[in-house]
């Protein structure tokens, strides 16, 4: 069983930055065709200062902590056993290729169904960029199968 | 774009839906690199069977990342104020994932127009495998 005593355990904060070849390359892996996402003087003239970072990929830049497997590595979790439960995004600023941007993970709690069978983790992340401007709030459930 | 207006919205007002290409290993492994998700589970059919899959299977962020298509061919990203999902069903290699939603809501929040809208994602064989809601502001 994964130790209760994380709830509330704060991981490490790291800062990475959105690059524009990475977010044109994801734009290819998930289809999107809308030039806006690849070609910067569209995204100018739809209004944007630089490419738009696409509105899923914060889950996948939380993925370039130092260590992407912190969390797990503290709780003992095996990468084997574990499904992606739910993802939840709460918006409050566009970031852009080039912006600098803070992830501040914590773990907000951890709980169990099916006698155990099957375990929680939810995590909160807080993103800000280089202005200190609150960009995001991320909230991740993984899920862990013993069955 | 033409800008969509909160007062030409109607409740039940369907998201034009799209189905992206039936998943492909090749799919995932594009989706592997791009995303920087590397669990060998979704891309080495080794690793998969030794933890107890038949095959690899995708990621569920991908079909998350299809559904923000959806928003985002609706209306202008800045106008997404909060976009979450549960991930219900596996989606499998071969699966023909259609992206839908409709306007279930319409509110005001902060001085804000907003709409709510429910989301899904379903196989070719019509089984949900993404349940998600997102609420965007209108002006």
């Amino acid at each position: 069983m994964i130790d209760k005593r994380y709830i509330g355990h704060v991981l490490p904060r790291f800062s990475t930055q959105a690059e524009k070849g990475r977010l044109r390359f994801f734009a290819k892996a998930i289809g999107q065709t809308d030039r806006i996402y690849t070609d910067e003087g569209a995204a100018r003239d739809a209004g944007h200062r630089a490419l738009p970072v696409p509105p899923t990929f914060l889950f996948c830049l939380e993925m370039d902590a130092p260590n992407p497997s912190a969390m797990r590595d503290l709780l003992g979790i095996d990468i084997a056993k574990v499904l992606h439960g739910e993802e939840h995004f709460t918006y409050h600023k566009m970031a852009y290729a080039g912006d600098t941007l803070i992830f501040e993970p914590r773990i907000v709690d951890i709980y169990d169904k099916k006698n155990g069978a099957l375990e929680f983790v939810v995590r909160e992340t807080r993103v800000t960029n280089q202005d200190e401007e609150l960009v995001a709030e991320l909230r991740n459930i993984t899920v862990v199968r013993h069955a | 774009m033409t800008a969509l207006k909160f007062d030409s919205v109607r409740v039940g007002d369907e998201l034009t839906a799209f189905t992206a290409p039936p998943i492909s290993r090749h799919t995932l492994a594009l989706y592997c690199g791009a995303s920087g998700d590397h669990n060998p589970i979704h891309v080495d059919i080794d690793f998969a069977k030794q933890a107890g899959m038949d095959d690899v299977f995708a990621h569920g962020m991908l079909s998350m990342a299809y559904l923000g298509r959806l928003l985002t061919n609706w209306v202008p990203q800045q106008a997404l104020c909060s976009y979450g999902v549960r991930f219900a069903a596996i989606t499998h290699l071969g699966d023909a994932i259609t992206c839908s939603g409709k306007v279930v809501e319409k509110f005001e929040q902060g001085g804000e127009k907003r709409v709510r809208l429910e989301l899904t994602t379903a196989n070719q064989a019509g089984d949900i495998k993404l349940k998600g809601e997102a609420v965007v502001a209108l002006p």
